[in-house]
C-alpha cells in the first residue's frame, strides 16, 4: 500500500468513524439515561437519508436554497418527531423488561420500514451534494480527496465538540454525566427528569437523522441502510461502554479504522472484522472500554 | 395421575393426535405449511429454554438455526443420499460447539449488553455465509439429495417422501418438547429458573452460575440446530437470509405471542405467527397492500407486547387479575 | 479460644473503589458458638466488608481464611459451598415459589446433579430433608406450603435466614436481619439467633443497638472503613472512642436500659 492510498484510507476511516459516532452517541445516551434499548434507532438514520432525498428538491423549489436548507428543516423535524415519539411511545417503555422494549422497538422498525415503502417506495436514490462541495481537493502533493467527505468529517467534529460543550458545561449535561442510576442527584441538580428524558431522546433522534442526511450523498439512499448502521452502532456501544459518549467516540474511530483497513487489506473477511474486534474486547473488558455508573 | 397433571396431558395429547391425523385431512399446501410450523415450533422451543427458563434474552438465535442448515447442505454429499445416522449428529455437534463458543463470549455480558452482543454475533455469522465463496454467497446452497436412514440395503426413512418427512418432523417436535419438559422438571431446570429469578441469590447459595448459563445457551443452540437441519432438508435450499436478524426477531415474537414461560406457549406462538403471516400476506384479504404485510405485523407486535405481554397462554390469568383486585402482601 | 474454633478469619482486609477506601485494614475472627456484631454509622463500610467476606467482591488487599484455608481467591459460589452462608439486607427470596421450594432450591446447591435429567428436582431426598430442617430451625414450620410473596415482612426475613440455613453453613453472615421489624418479630428473630449460636459462627451487621447488646458476644465498631474498637459488649459500652464516634448518633445503652 503506498502512501497516497494509506492516507486516503485514513481519511475514509476517520469519516466513517465520525459518522458512526453521531449515530452511536445518540444510542448510548438513550441507553444510559433512559435505560431504553431502542432497536429503531437505525430507522432514524434511514429516515434522515430519505429526508435528504425528498427535502432537497422541495426546499429548492419552495424555500430557496437546497441542501443546507433541507438539513436545517430535517433537524427541526427530527427534534419535533423525537419529542412526539418519546411522549407517545417511548415513555411507555421505561418500566418494562428489556425483552419487551426490544420487541416493541423491533415492531417499530417494521412499521417505519413499511411506511417508508408506502410513502416513498423501495427504490435506491442518489442525493447530490451542494455544487460547491463536489469534486476533489489536492492534499499536499500526495493525493486528492473528495471535498464532500472532508466536509462530512468537519461537520461531525463540530457536532462532537458541541456535544462535549453541552455535556461538560450545562446543567442538563451534568445530569447526563450523573447517569440514569442517579435520579436523586439529577433532581437535586434542579433538572426535571421527564424533561431530561424527552430532550435526550429527541437529541438522539436528531443526531441519527442528521447523520443520515449528511451521509446520503456518499452512501446513497436505500431501504436496508438503517439496519446495517444499527448493528454496527450496537457494536460501538458494546465496545465503548453503555452511557459513555467518550467511549462511543473512541469505539467509533476504532471500528472505522478496523472496518476501512480490513476491507482494503483482507477483502474476503470485510464484514466480519468488526465483530472479531468486538469479540476481542469482550474477552478483555466485558463492560466496554469506558463503562459508566 | 392426579387431576392437574391430567389437565395438562389431555390438551397435549389432543393436539398431538390432531397433528398425527392432519396429513390425511389437509390439502398438500396446508400439510406443507404445517411442517414449516412444526419446524418453527422446534426453533421457538429451543429459544424458550434460553429466554423463558433461564431469562437470557438472545437476539441472535437465528445464527444456530442457520449454521445447522448450512452445515447440513455443506456436509451432505452431492451425488448420493447421506445417512441421517451420521449427518444429524454431525450437524448438531457443529451447531452446539458454535453455540458454546459464542455463548462463552456473550455470557461475559449481561442485560442490554447481552442482547446487543448476541445480535452482533448472529450478524457476524450472517456475513460469514453471505460473503464467503464456500457457502455459495448470497445465492445460497442447494441440498441435492435428501438424507435417508438405512439399515443395510433397507431404507427405513426416506426424507424425500413428504409423508415420511412430516412424521419425522412431528417426532422431532415431540422429542424436543419431551426433553425440555424433563429439563424443567430436573434439578438443572430448577437451577436455571433460580438464576432467572435472582442470580445473586443462587450464587450466594453456592451455584456457579456461569457454567449453568453456558450449558443452557449451548443446549438451546443445539436444539435450534434440529430445526435448522429439518429446514435445510425440507426445501433442499439454504440462503443467508435465514440468519438475518429479522429471523431472530421473529422467533422472539413467537414466544411473546404464545406466552413466555411455558413450552406449549412456544409451539402455540409458532403456530400463531404462521397464521398471522399468511393472513397479512393474503392478497385475497388485502389486495395489493399485502406486500406491505410487515406493517400490520409490526403493529401486532407492538399491540401484543403492550396489551398482552404474557401472550395467549397468559391471557386467562391476565383477564382474571383484571377482574379481581390482587391483594398485595407486605 | 481454641484456634480450630475460628471458622472465618479476615486479616488486614481492604477494599478500595478508585480513590475511596471503603474498608481499611480490617481484621476479625468469627468463632463457633459466638455472635460477632459489626456496628457503625452509615457508610462505615459494614456492607462492603460483608460482601468481601462472602466473596461477592474481591479485596484490594488482605486475606480471608475459612477454617484455616486461604479462600481469598475463591469466588462466592465456591465459598458458599465451603460453608459460608449469607442473608441480605434487602430480601432476596423467590416470591412466586412456596416457602419449601425456596429452601429446597438453595439446599440443592449441595446436591446439584445437573446432568440428571431423569429425576424430578422435587423428589430429591437430600435437598428436601435439608429444606425441612431449615424451615423448622427458622421457625416457619407451619408455613412450608405458603407462597413466599404472601408472607408478612417478618416471616420473609425468617425465610431469608431459612434459605441461608438450607445450605447447612458453618458461618452465617447476616446483613441487617432485623431491618423493618416490629418488637414481636424482633424477639422471635433474636430467639432464632440464640438457638443457632451453638452450631455456627455468626456475623451480624445491625443498627438496632438494643438487639446487638443483647445477643452479641463480641462487637466490632467501624467508622469510615476502619475498626475503632473490638471487644465484648461491656468494654464497648465503656469505650471512650466509641462514645465519641457515636455522640448524638446512637444511644449506646447502659446496663439499666437493657431489657431483661
Amino acid at each position: 500500500m503506498d502512501l497516497a492510498v494509506f492516507l486516503v484510507q485514513c481519511l475514509n476511516a476517520l469519516q466513517y468513524g465520525l459518522l458512526l459516532f453521531l449515530v452511536a452517541s445518540g444510542l448510548t445516551l438513550i441507553f444510559g439515561i433512559l435505560g431504553v434499548i431502542n432497536l429503531a434507532h437505525g430507522s432514524f438514520y434511514m429516515i434522515g437519508a430519505y429526508l435528504a432525498y425528498a427535502l432537497a428538491p422541495w426546499a429548492a423549489a419552495n424555500v430557496g436554497g437546497g441542501f443546507f436548507t433541507a438539513l436545517a428543516i430535517g433537524v427541526v423535524l427530527s427534534i419535533a418527531f423525537g419529542y412526539a415519539l418519546e411522549w407517545g411511545f417511548v415513555s411507555y417503555l421505561y418500566q418494562r423488561e428489556h425483552l419487551q422494549q426490544v420487541l416493541m422497538t423491533y415492531g417499530l422498525i417494521l412499521v417505519f420500514e413499511e411506511l417508508r415503502s408506502i410513502l416513498v417506495g423501495d427504490d435506491v436514490h442518489g442525493v447530490a451534494p451542494p455544487a460547491w462541495l463536489t469534486g476533489s481537493v489536492q492534499l499536499g502533493d500526495v493525493m486528492t480527496y473528495p471535498v464532500y467527505r472532508l466536509f462530512m468529517s468537519a461537520v461531525c467534529v463540530l457536532v462532537a465538540l458541541a456535544l462535549y460543550a453541552v455535556i461538560a458545561r450545562t446543567r442538563i449535561g451534568m445530569a447526563i454525566r450523573a447517569g440514569a442510576s442517579n435520579r436523586e442527584m439529577v433532581q437535586s441538580l434542579g433538572v426535571d427528569i421527564r424533561l431530561l428524558y424527552r430532550v435526550v431522546f429527541a437529541a438522539g433522534v436528531a443526531l441519527a437523522v442528521f447523520a443520515g442526511m449528511i451521509a446520503a450523498p456518499v452512501s446513497s439512499v436505500y431501504p436496508g441502510m438503517g439496519n446495517q448502521v444499527l448493528i454496527i452502532s450496537f457494536v460501538v456501544v458494546v465496545i465503548g461502554g453503555i452511557g459513555s459518549v467518550r467511549g462511543a467516540l473512541v469505539a467509533s474511530l476504532l471500528v472505522g479504522v478496523v472496518d476501512t483497513f480490513g476491507k482494503v487489506l483482507i477483502p474476503q473477511t470485510a464484514g466480519i472484522l468488526v465483530y472479531v474486534l468486538m469479540a476481542a474486547i469482550l474477552l478483555w473488558r466485558p463492560e466496554g472500554l469506558f463503562r459508566t455508573g | 395421575m392426579n387431576k392437574s397433571a391430567l389437565s395438562h396431558a389431555l390438551p397435549l395429547a389432543a393436539a398431538g393426535a390432531l397433528l398425527v391425523v392432519f396429513p390425511f385431512v389437509g390439502g398438500k399446501f396446508y400439510v406443507d405449511l404445517m411442517v414449516t410450523t412444526m419446524i418453527l415450533g422446534i426453533f421457538a422451543l429451543s429459544l424458550e429454554l434460553l429466554v423463558g427458563l433461564t431469562g437470557l434474552v438472545s437476539f441472535g438465535h437465528a445464527a444456530f438455526f442457520g449454521i445447522a442448515a448450512y452445515a447440513t447442505a455443506l456436509l451432505a454429499p452431492q451425488a448420493a443420499a447421506a445417512s441421517i445416522a451420521w449427518l444429524l449428529p454431525a450437524v448438531l455437534a457443529i451447531t452446539t460447539l458454535a453455540a458454546a463458543a459464542i455463548g462463552a463470549l456473550s455470557l461475559r455480558t449481561r442485560g442490554i449488553y447481552f442482547i446487543m452482543v448476541t445480535l452482533a454475533f448472529a450478524q457476524m455469522a450472517y456475513f460469514v455465509f453471505h460473503d464467503m465463496k464456500f457457502a455459495g454467497g448470497s445465492d445460497g446452497l442447494y441440498l441435492n439429495i435428501k438424507p435417508v436412514l438405512a439399515l443395510g440395503s433397507v431404507t427405513l426413512l426416506d426424507l424425500d417422501r413428504p409423508l415420511t418427512f412430516y412424521y419425522v418432523t412431528f417426532g422431532a417436535l415431540v422429542l424436543v418438547y419431551g426433553l425440555l419438559a424433563a429439563v424443567r422438571r430436573a434439578r438443572f431446570g430448577h437451577a436455571l429458573a433460580g438464576i432467572k429469578a435472582n442470580e445473586q441469590r443462587m450464587r450466594a447459595a453456592g451455584f456457579s452460575t456461569y457454567p449453568y448459563k453456558l450449558a443452557a445457551f449451548a443446549l438451546a443452540g443445539g436444539l435450534a440446530g434440529v430445526a435448522g437441519f429439518l429446514y435445510a432438508v425440507k426445501d433442499g435450499f439454504v440462503n443467508p437470509e435465514i440468519l438475518a436478524w429479522h429471523q431472530s426477531g421473529t422467533v422472539l415474537l413467537m414466544l411473546i405471542l404464545g406466552g413466555i414461560g411455558t413450552l406449549r406457549g412456544a409451539v402455540i406462538g409458532a403456530f400463531l405467527f404462521v397464521v398471522l403471516k399468511e393472513l397479512f400476506q393474503s392478497e385475497a384479504l388485502f389486495g395489493s397492500f399485502a406486500r406491505h404485510w410487515q406493517l400490520p405485523l409490526g403493529l401486532t407486535i407492538i399491540g401484543c407486547v403492550a396489551l398482552m405481554p404474557n401472550g395467549i397462554t397468559g391471557l386467562p390469568s391476565q383477564l382474571r387479575s383484571l377482574r379481581t383486585p390482587v391483594p398485595h402482601a407486605g | 479460644m481454641l484456634d480450630d474454633q475460628i471458622l472465618l478469619a479476615a486479616s488486614n482486609l481492604s477494599r478500595r473503589f478508585g480513590g475511596l477506601t471503603a474498608v481499611d485494614r480490617v481484621s476479625l475472627a468469627l468463632v463457633r458458638g459466638e455472635v460477632h456484631a459489626i456496628i457503625g454509622t452509615n457508610g462505615a463500610g459494614k456492607s462492603t466488608l460483608v460482601n468481601v467476606l462472602a466473596g461477592e467482591l474481591p479485596p484490594s488487599s488482605g486475606r480471608v481464611h475459612l477454617q484455616g484455608r486461604d479462600v481469598t481467591r475463591w469466588p462466592q459460589p465456591r465459598r458458599a459451598r465451603g460453608g459460608i452462608g449469607r442473608s441480605y439486607q434487602r430480601t432476596t427470596i423467590f416470591p412466586r415459589q412456596t416457602v419449601f421450594d425456596n429452601c429446597r432450591l438453595t439446599a440443592q446447591a449441595h446436591h446439584q446433579h445437573p446432568f440428571d435429567l431423569f429425576n424430578a428436582a422435587a423428589r430429591c431426598a437430600e435437598s428436601t430433608k435439608l429444606a425441612h430442617r431449615a424451615i423448622e430451625q427458622a421457625g416457619l414450620s407451619g408455613q412450608a406450603n405458603r407462597i413466599a410473596g404472601t408472607l408478612s415482612h417478618g416471616q420473609k426475613r425468617q425465610l431469608e435466614i431459612a434459605m441461608c440455613l438450607a445450605t447447612a453453613p458453618q458461618v452465617l453472615l447476616l446483613d441487617e436481619p432485623l431491618a423493618g421489624m416490629g418488637a414481636e418479630e424482633t424477639e422471635r428473630m433474636l430467639g432464632l439467633l440464640a438457638a443457632l449460636k451453638p452450631g455456627h459462627a455468626i456475623l451480624l451487621v445491625e443498627h438496632d443497638m438494643d438487639a446487638v447488646f443483647r445477643i452479641a458476644d463480641r462487637i466490632t465498631v467501624m467508622v469510615n472503613g476502619t475498626v475503632i474498637a473490638t471487644g465484648d459488649p461491656v468494654d464497648i459500652r465503656r469505650n471512650a472512642d466509641v462514645q465519641t464516634a457515636y455522640l448524638g448518633d446512637i444511644d449506646v445503652p447502659g446496663p439499666a436500659t437493657v431489657p431483661a
